[in-house]
């Protein structure tokens, strides 16, 4: 039954662990903009390429 | 449509990578940013490699506009990242100061079709908001708090507080001893604050029984811990914290792209071209002084009263009076700030300082420096009456078992205490009113905080503004009346008023569809101020004014509904062009269901009388209609109808309503994009839904029905919760029952009610 100080100790860390994420994504200001990286994560392959292929490379129909 | 000209001038500038910003636009127009005192205070941050500044780009509507505005660096090397946020309508810039000035920055923007909404009040810097963040780590921490006691505390309950295990038991109960200090210390600050804030005031607002609630929860159970009598309440007290804070953060919902307290400032320009000796120079606004000269190009704007010196002037004073028309200025004459310059550069002599000017007189009015009384909801009385109800139930508790078992009289008026928290009253306004902001919201009427819903539930009197909120801002009708014109007739009409800068003309030229594959040279061409033009357009004789201008049309001008222009083409008169104010739709529709509600209806007009007749029809005389009134006799007018005891609304656009917006009860802005500027008001709407006027204010009185159901319900749980307390019964598994249940049903109940209501109500 000992075993149970063990594991109620490591479920508080765990949840801990958890918090601190929280806390370090907040800090971070992944809450400050909710919006605007849900359409970033669509275009963001171009700016990536190699410089000499970047001048050759056009972005498709990606408007909407 | 406009996605794909913006992609398509950025497919354009990678193609030729460093094209110059010219043409386009008059980039003197930015001269001012080379002012060394203005830069100062537009960026954020400055060192020897790079700038950091922030600018607002009312034009960020789609993703493509994200797409490019974070791809600057690609057009110009001196910009290092760029990074936009969508819903503030932010770009974000990091550029090398050796490489590309401000200015040039600017330039590039506006280039791209996103120019920069730069405004005096912009150099008044913001504190960034971290105010907002500090109200997620408390909801964080107490919910993470709030879990694991939760959790820790169920082998108690099951177990009926016989845990076998040695020491088991005082470790669960010493975690949560641990872990409930950061809920009372940290994420219930603000209770504490706000109760006591309250209470110095001698103000008995929901906080302060709240507050009460949260510290008698705490501290018996500190005191059971310690004198290891049992577990406490610290599951439900925690939980209290924990769902009043999710419900402070739903309700403070902010629309982060609007502004809802703007004056003067963020309409005036920021810099202006003076001339001193002979010499151009730009400086900040705020540094103009009575008697400098300064020179005002096409579409800016005049910052301080002046006298015309020098030029044509043809003043749109739109933003000011509601009057739609330019007005033409002979040199000499005075100017009032707030006018835009229309058509060709003027030389003005500033006479008054720009605080002191007519308009901006109207900021000196105490009501802007007063601010709007706010507003006290209807909940506090609630929680005043829950107070007494509670304290007297408390004391006739300890009363009884005073008389009875006087060991029992500590657990069982603590008991009452703790279970009557009224945070379910709290969460049901809360949740109501964060829910129904969010309802708004989705048809366009943002507000600026959930009180205006309560206000908005109140008003019985009703004020509208004309041009931009009753007429649209843009689309006039033009009509023509007359002889037939060929296609040959419309295209030398619609030649001839293209010359002219006037604002008729150019209706009129908007008015006349292209006809393509026709060549035609403008002979001669001359403008007459006030009056009309004369042309010969492939030596076709064209004169087109107005009636007196054009002879030969008097008897029928008293039958014009609104502005006409007449034509004649080879000295034969053809007829006349009618322009008329479009009224928005459904606007007599929603006048008709208002009426019938028994409001009291009103306009304010700074124009004139033209459209008197019109407007009578819409309102079917039910309305008292006023024209040509000046800011502050709009500010006065609102004034005398509140003597009258009247609730009034507020509906404006422009500059020349923003006294009324600020005195009336609630003030709603009118603006079809709602990316524009708009004066400092309650809320903004957005043009096209000002016909569900009727609608909102009907849902925000059911908005009030269903708090006070809900209210209702919630004392019904407390009655159930004081049950057990009153004979000192309430074990802590009961509150622990209790609370949790009591919010999530009223949370859910109030979401559902309001958006059926909704629904109902057709929003």
């Amino acid at each position: 039954m000992s075993a149970l100080f063990i594991l109620i100790g490591i479920s508080i860390l765990v949840a801990a662990i958890f918090l601190m994420a929280f806390l370090w994504s907040v800090r971070s200001g992944q809450y400050d903009d909710d919006y605007t990286p849900s359409v970033r994560m669509l275009f963001d392959d171009v700016p990536k390429l190699p410089e000499a292929e970047k001048e050759k490379s056009k972005p498709g129909s990606k408007h909407k | 449509m406009l996605s794909e000209n913006n992609l398509c001038s950025y497919y354009n500038l990678e193609e030729n990578p460093g094209i110059k910003t010219k043409g386009k636009f008059i980039s003197e127009k930015f001269a001012y940013l080379d002012d060394e005192a203005i830069i100062q205070k537009l960026v954020q941050f400055s060192s020897d490699s790079q700038t950091n500044v922030i600018f607002r780009l009312p034009q960020i509507h789609c993703s493509s506009c994200v797409f490019l505005l974070e791809n600057l660096h690609k057009i110009n090397e001196g910009i290092i990242t760029s990074s936009s946020n969508f819903l503030r309508k932010e770009v974000f810039i990091v550029f090398d100061p050796h490489l590309i000035s401000l200015r040039k920055v600017v330039e590039l923007l506006a280039f791209i079709g996103y120019e920069p909404a730069i405004s005096l009040n912009d150099t008044v810097k913001k504190k960034p908001v971290s105010f907002n963040r500090r109200q997620i780590y408390k909801i964080g921490v107490a919910g993470f708090c709030f879990s694991n006691i939760m959790m820790l505390s169920f082998p108690g309950y099951f177990s009926g507080g016989n845990i076998e295990q040695a020491g088991l038991k005082e470790t669960f109960i010493w975690l949560n001893f641990a872990l409930s200090i950061p809920v009372l210390f940290f994420s219930a600050a603000d209770i504490f604050i706000a109760a006591w804030k309250g209470l110095r005031q001698k103000y008995l607002n929901i906080d302060a029984p709240i507050a009460l609630a949260i510290i008698v929860t705490f501290a018996r159970s500190y005191y059971e811990i310690i004198s290891s009598q049992g577990a406490g309440y610290l599951d439900s007290g925690s939980g209290i914290v924990f769902f009043m804070l999710i419900g402070r953060w739903f309700q403070n919902k902010t629309y982060d792209s609007f502004s809802f307290d703007r004056d003067y400032r963020s309409y005036f320009p920021l810099g202006v071209t003076v001339i001193h000796d002979g010499v151009e120079k730009n400086i900040p606004v705020t540094q103009l002084e009575e008697g400098s000269r300064i020179i005002l190009r096409n579409e800016e704007m005049i910052p301080a009263d002046a006298i015309l010196m020098r030029g044509l002037a043809n003043i749109d004073y739109s933003f000011v009076s509601g009057e739609n028309t330019p007005v033409e200025k002979a040199t000499g004459e005075l100017i009032y700030a707030g006018g835009k310059q229309m058509g060709s550069s003027i030389e003005l002599q500033i006479i008054k300082a720009i605080s002191q000017s007519y308009i901006t007189q109207l900021w000196n009015n105490e009501i802007f420096n007063k601010g709007k009384n706010e507003e006290k909801s209807f909940i506090h009385p609630w929680s005043r009456y829950f107070t007494f109800a509670l304290f007297t139930i408390a004391i006739g508790t300890g009363l009884y078992w005073w008389m009875n078992d006087p060991s029992k009289i500590l657990p069982a008026v603590t008991a009452v205490l703790i279970v009557a928290c009224p945070c379910s009253l709290l969460l049901s306004a809360t949740f109501t009113y964060g829910n129904m902001l969010r309802i708004f919201g989705r048809n366009k009427l943002y507000l600026k905080n959930t009180s205006v819903i309560e206000t908005l539930a109140k008003i019985n009197t009703i004020v509208f503004d004309k041009t931009g909120t009753i007429t649209q801002n843009k689309a006039a009708v033009v009509e023509y009346k007359g002889e037939f014109l060929s296609a040959m007739d419309k295209a030398i009409i619609k030649m001839a008023t293209k010359q002219s800068a006037h604002p008729l003309s150019k209706m009129i030229a908007a008015s006349i569809h292209d006809e393509p594959g026709q060549l035609f040279t403008v002979n001669q061409y001359k403008e007459f101020t006030g009056s009309g033009l004369e042309a010969v357009i492939n030596n076709i004789p064209v004169k087109i004014g107005s009636g007196e201008f054009v002879p030969g049309v008097t008897g029928n001008i008293s039958h014009d509904t609104g502005t006409s222009v007449h034509v004649e083409l080879d000295n034969l008169y053809k007829g006349k062009f009618q322009v008329q104010h479009q009224y928005r739709d459904g606007i007599s529709e929603m006048i008709k269901r208002l009426k019938q509600k028994g409001f009291d209806l009103h306009v304010l007009s700074g124009d004139n009388t033209m459209e008197r007749h019109n407007l009578q029809k819409i309102f079917d005389n039910a309305a008292q209609i006023n024209f040509q009134h000046s800011p502050q006799q709009k500010l006065d007018y609102i004034q005398s109808l509140q003597k009258n005891n009247k609730i009034v609304l507020m509906l404006g656009d422009g500059l020349n309503d923003a006294g009324a917006l600020m005195q009336s009860d609630g003030g709603i802005a009118v603006s079809d994009n709602t990316t524009r500027f708009s004066p400092a008001c309650d809320a903004i709407l957005d043009g096209a839904n000002v016909k569900l006027l009727d609608k909102f204010i009907a849902f925000a009185h059911s908005g009030k029905s269903i708090v006070t159901a809900s209210f209702v319900l919630s004392v019904l749980y407390n009655v159930v919760g004081l049950s057990f307390a009153v004979q000192g019964m309430l074990s802590p598994m009961v509150a622990a029952i209790l609370m949790p249940a009591s919010s999530i049903s009223i949370v859910l109940l109030v979401t559902a009610s309001s958006t059926g209501s909704a629904r109902l109500k057709g929003l």
